[in-house]
């Protein structure tokens, strides 16, 4: 008992910085269209902004927060207007060619960050990152014992903001407002005078800004090496299939649900099947929701 | 003359062994054709039937992983592996095909992504099977002399190439293009296109298959993060044929060529070697923007280009 409540813990504490990888994703994926494949290198960006940050200048990883996601957000704006958008005007037999343009661009950055800081594992060494709180300590004769520890939750509580942060631009704001028109209807969004081309570039940015804060989230928590991006690109993309293509709300859930999954199959099968675990709820959402969390949240009339 | 380049090129490519190469040269030359196969054999799924496929290492690594369990579980000769995989392979691309097969565009790219790295994990953690991470050593080689491997992986090369050819002029094939082009109207002119995408899924991923179990006999030694590798196989294979040419016969083949020398010559400049990764990138985005069907499919493109006298004429 003690130990599932605990692994429920973890799971739903590594399920909310999943939401806001995943959230990056789905909010390209909602306006452009395609699946930005760099998006877990830009987040290896961010958190080598963040390394860096704290080994020069000794900047604590969440401050790094407001440095890496502006720097992002640039990046994601020179991404998408000096190398997507000359593509998607090309004609060419294969569509998916956007798809594997992101995936070359994802190769240059990774490699980029190869070259300038080897490809050592590095970690910030923060000097709470392994202090934790305990249930014990507060209620003296509790029946099980449970621990939080503190950088997780920070990163947690983090994320949690920032997501609100963003439901509160999508939702009440004249952008935000555009970028939601821009992904339910393209056409539309344009004769209502929408900026279309505008909001495509600020989604980009918005989205790399996102999963570039993530990075910052991960960093007190994990450890740090080139080529770390693919493995978070594939799980923004489960993410986004568990979510419902293009729902920021069904990313939300589908993060949370892929962390506490996860965590579950990391203690009770084994270490290295958690990745195992990860795909099997990928297929299983296939079959069986293959419109995400999203088609049931609109059955429930929750969803946007 | 058009007609009878693939023959021309056959017969070069047969008598190049008796140039006299050296090992070294006749090992990049065998590992050009064993990439233009594979290559071939993307080609057919994604340039022909427009399904693009990110997880052709999972074929590859099915069928090099056939050969190798047979050896070390059941002490077979891997060479059974080649005949014994195309069944494997096709069996297992079948299965796959009824999950990833529901999904379009760029969401069947990706859960032929995530399927790759499923197969990489699960050979890793099987270690019952497949001797997890410390990987299979086929320890007796069949030769040592690579020109007979070079023979092997030709007649295979050449294999794949007729099944693509033929296929590709027979009633299947049409259906194919038919598909890629659009799969609604396909469907509407009553094509079951479910059905032929999972024979263009099988096929594709046999003739991957068959390569892979060269692989493991080639190269003696396999173990996941070779055989699944994700850019090392997966993406190598699409930018083979993206700069070759998608939906062209030669493409992969003129795609293979240059990227395996391309490689070959960036590792070995000092001080560069390490940006290999970079240089693939910048071109597959040039190549992406600049000749989006690859240099066979832009020929014509690039012909006008270096035209002299009236480039409009």
């Amino acid at each position: 008992m003690e130990s599932f409540l605990q692994t429920l813990i973890a799971g739903l504490l590594l399920g909310g910085l999943y939401a806001l990888i995943g959230i990056g994703m789905t909010l390209i994926m909602g306006v452009m269209k395609i699946i930005n494949l760099a998006h877990g290198e830009l987040m290896m960006v961010g958190m080598y902004i963040a390394f860096w940050m704290f080994t020069l200048f000794g900047i604590d990883p969440y401050l790094s927060v407001f440095i890496a996601s502006p720097i992002l957000f640039f990046l994601g704006i020179f991404i998408q207007k000096f190398l997507i958008n000359p593509v998607l005007k090309v004609d060419s037999i294969l569509p998916e060619n956007q798809v594997i343009l992101t995936v070359g661009i994802g190769m240059v950055l990774a490699n980029l960050a190869t070259i300038f800081f080897k490809s050592d594992y590095r970690a910030t060494p923060v000097s709470y990152a392994t202090s934790a709180w305990y249930l014990s300590d507060y209620w003296e004769n509790a029946p099980i014992d449970l621990s939080l520890s503190v950088p997780w939750t920070v990163s947690f509580v983090i994320a949690v903001a920032i997501t609100i942060a963003l439901w509160f631009f999508l939702s009440k704001t004249d952008s935000g407002k555009s970028i939601r028109a821009t992904a339910q209807d393209l056409d539309s969004a344009l004769l209502m005078g929408v900026n279309v081309k505008l909001m495509r570039v600020v989604t980009f940015g918005l989205g790399s800004a996102l999963v570039g804060a993530a990075g910052c989230l991960f960093i007190p928590i994990y450890y740090l090496f080139p080529s770390m991006g693919g493995q978070f690109t594939l799980i923004a993309f489960v993410i986004t299939i568990l979510g419902g293509l293009g729902s920021t709300n069904g990313a939300i859930f589908g993060g949370l649900i892929l962390g506490i999954f996860e965590s579950m199959t990391a203690t009770y099968v084994g270490m290295g099947w958690a990745p195992v675990g990860r795909f099997l709820i990928f297929v299983a959402a296939l079959i069986f929701l293959p419109g995400g969390m999203a088609s049931l949240l609109k059955k429930k009339r929750i969803g946007k | 003359m058009k007609k009878y380049l693939p023959l021309i090129v056959l017969a070069f490519l047969a008598v190049l062994p008796l140039v006299g190469l050296s090992s070294y040269m006749l090992h990049m030359v065998i590992l050009v054709i064993m990439w233009s196969a594979v290559g071939m054999a993307w080609n057919l799924l994604a340039g022909y039937c427009g399904q693009v496929s990110f997880g052709h290492a999972a074929y590859f690594g099915v069928g090099a992983y056939t050969s190798g369990i047979l050896y070390y579980q059941l002490k077979l000769s891997p060479w059974w592996g080649i005949p014994i995989s195309i069944v494997v392979v096709t069996g297992f691309s079948f299965l796959l095909g009824l999950i990833v097969l529901r999904l379009r565009g760029p969401f069947f790219a990706l859960a032929t992504l995530a399927m790759g790295e499923m197969m990489r994990v699960s050979a890793e953690n099987l270690n019952w099977l497949t001797g997890g991470n410390i990987g299979i050593l086929i320890q007796e080689r069949t030769w040592i002399d690579k020109t007979y491997y070079y023979y092997i992986i030709l007649a295979i090369a050449t294999a794949t190439f007729l099944v693509v050819k033929y296929l590709m002029q027979s009633k299947i094939g049409y259906y194919f293009v038919a598909i890629r082009e659009d799969q609604d109207a396909a469907e509407s002119l009553g094509i079951d296109t479910t059905w032929y995408k999972t024979i263009a899924l099988c096929i594709s991923g046999a003739l991957t298959g068959i390569a892979g179990a060269f692989y493991t006999n080639y190269m003696g030694y396999i173990d996941p993060h070779v055989v699944f590798a994700l850019h090392d196989i997966s993406i190598v294979t699409i930018m083979i044929v993206m700069v070759g040419g998608v939906a062209t016969l030669l493409g992969p083949f003129v795609g293979a060529i240059i990227m395996v020398f391309l490689a070959e010559l960036v590792r070995s400049i000092p001080g560069l070697g390490v940006a290999h990764q970079t240089f693939f990138g910048i071109l597959l985005i040039l190549i992406i923007i600049f000749l989006p069907n690859g240099i066979v499919g832009d020929f014509q493109k690039i012909k006008r280009l270096f035209k002299v006298g009236g480039a409009y004429k």
